[in-house]
């Protein structure tokens, strides 16, 4: 008998949210035990917990998961969210990539030193519109379908659901002119499992405020 | 269709008209391998990067352990890339590039995922799949720091092959040491070659060029990277004239930045 996941992370978004997103839109309940000390992450460390000293750590089915991208592929293959062959697959996992690099330069922006935040926001802005929503865009325009890939919900249309939502709350204008996409974002929102997700109240973590950025800096030691 | 999709497209002219037969089968020492589609003879499939390891080195090696043969465009200007990127065969604009089964396919890891599960080395079930997973992206993350270390200002090259030597005896290392001590078997899963060993031995070998005694404390390391140097496939790719590219230099690393421009 397997019990829920259950998920090691701080209390906050991080790399552990597009597995919050993953589990959620599957309909999969889980749990969650936060770190709030840098004790906390000793003794998971004492315990041989993390493979290589690090989270996320997700227990699942009797293991201990470590490395973000290993779980999220465990979890789309286990809920069938990982395309019907492997050349389906390649196309989620290509596009998943790409999402998961715009992704990481939004995840770091508020590590940024002041001087280069702006620099950095820059950058941020100009990937979103030149490089990855267009392509999205274009794949979605290619095949006229409503899912990024094989007619059928895939992890990559929530991977892209959860960026847009991230880019609508630095500037709900960069979605402006990508109206496929935008299409996406409502249909995969109102989905039963995600919109129950998306309501308050449930696991899904806001933006990192300047108190969670604190704690990481104590667990973390950065 | 996207042109960077292109799934139905025929590309099966190669530089030297030469299409590649199916898998050689005389890997014995790694076992079955799968086949191919039988009676589809299919073109190598095409790489394109820089002229040196950077991100392709790893599909390299998973490449030519599995037994394929593969050709390679090196680009060493700007026009090339800018000429690729207006092809539409680029989907976000970056390389590594592999031309593989009518794809054009980017994101390395995409790349390695999808060439661990045509050839068999991903594992026979999704517990085995995850474990190659972790092994696999553990040792990307060592490897990453050694790729960017080129990149760094020469001042700091002491300081960060130091880390480097220093995570990979303290945070890598001993992970592999154990899995395999645990388990006793000749690879680190399933008791099969798969693309985790592969990546294990790149990992090694790239850290041994940093400091040679890296591997003192770790004796079944160092049996197994024999062991797995001698597969006749990846002896094969560790011969000089070889695909293997070498580490990178002052000449790689200015190439890199005159294509990409920082």
């Amino acid at each position: 008998m397997a019990g829920k996941p259950k998920l090691h992370y701080f209390n906050a978004r991080g790399r552990m949210e597009s597995i919050r997103w993953l589990l959620a839109a599957a309909g999969v309940e889980f749990e969650e035990q936060f770190l709030t000390s840098p004790e906390d992450l000793e003794k998971l460390r004492n315990d041989g917990s993390l493979m290589f000293q690090q989270v996320p750590m997700v227990e699942i089915d009797g293991m201990k998961l470590a490395q973000t991208r290993a779980i999220l592929n465990y979890i789309a293959a286990k809920y069938n969210l990982y395309g019907k062959d492997i050349k389906e697959r390649a196309l989620i996992d290509m596009y998943s990539e790409g999402m998961a690099d715009l992704n990481e330069m939004i995840l770091h922006l508020p590590l940024c030193p002041p001087d280069q935040k702006d620099a950095k926001m820059t950058q941020i802005r100009e990937r979103t519109t030149n490089r990855y929503l267009p392509a999205f865009e274009k794949v979605l325009k290619s095949h006229g379908q409503h899912y990024l890939v094989g007619n059928r919900l895939s992890r990559a249309d929530i991977h892209l659901v959860e960026l847009i939502y991230y880019i609508e709350e630095i500037d709900p204008s960069l979605m402006a002119n990508f109206p496929l996409l935008k299409a996406l974002k409502t249909r995969i929102s109102n989905l039963p499992p995600v919109k129950k997700f998306l309501q308050p109240g449930s696991q899904r973590k806001p933006p990192i405020d300047a108190k969670a950025l604190e704690e990481a800096r104590k667990i973390f030691k950065f | 269709m996207p042109p960077a999709l292109c799934q139905g497209a025929n590309r099966l002219e190669t530089a030297s008209g030469h299409v590649a037969a199916h898998l050689a089968y005389s890997l014995s020492s790694l076992g079955d391998l799968g086949n191919p589609a039988p009676g589809v003879m299919a073109a190598k499939p095409k790489l394109w990067y820089f002229p040196g390891r950077g991100r392709m080195e790893s599909i390299r090696w998973l490449l030519a352990a599995a037994g394929v043969e593969f050709e390679e465009e090196f680009l060493e200007t700007r026009e090339q890339y800018e000429k690729l990127q207006k092809d539409g065969r680029l989907l976000f604009g970056q390389v590594p590039l592999v031309e593989i089964d009518g794809m054009m396919l980017t994101q390395t890891r995409a790349i390695l995922s999808y060439l661990a599960a045509k050839y068999n080395l991903y594992g026979k079930d999704l517990k085995e799949t995850v474990r190659i997973n972790m092994y696999a992206d553990g040792t990307q993350d060592l490897m990453a720091m050694i790729m960017m270390a080129a990149f760094k200002p020469p001042k700091e090259k002491e300081e960060n092959i130091a880390l480097i030597v220093t995570k990979a005896k303290t945070r890598y290392f001993p992970v592999f040491e154990k899995i395999l001590k645990d388990h006793g078997e000749d690879f680190l899963v399933g008791n099969k070659f798969s693309w985790a060993d592969v990546q294990l031995l790149e990992a090694i070998l790239m850290v041994e060029e940093l400091n040679a005694s890296v591997l003192s404390d770790f004796p079944l390391l160092k049996a197994f990277k024999a062991r797995i140097s001698n597969i006749p496939t990846i002896k094969k790719f560790l011969q000089p004239g070889s695909q293997r590219k070498p580490p990178a230099d002052s000449r790689y690393v200015d190439v890199v930045r005159r294509v990409l421009q920082f």
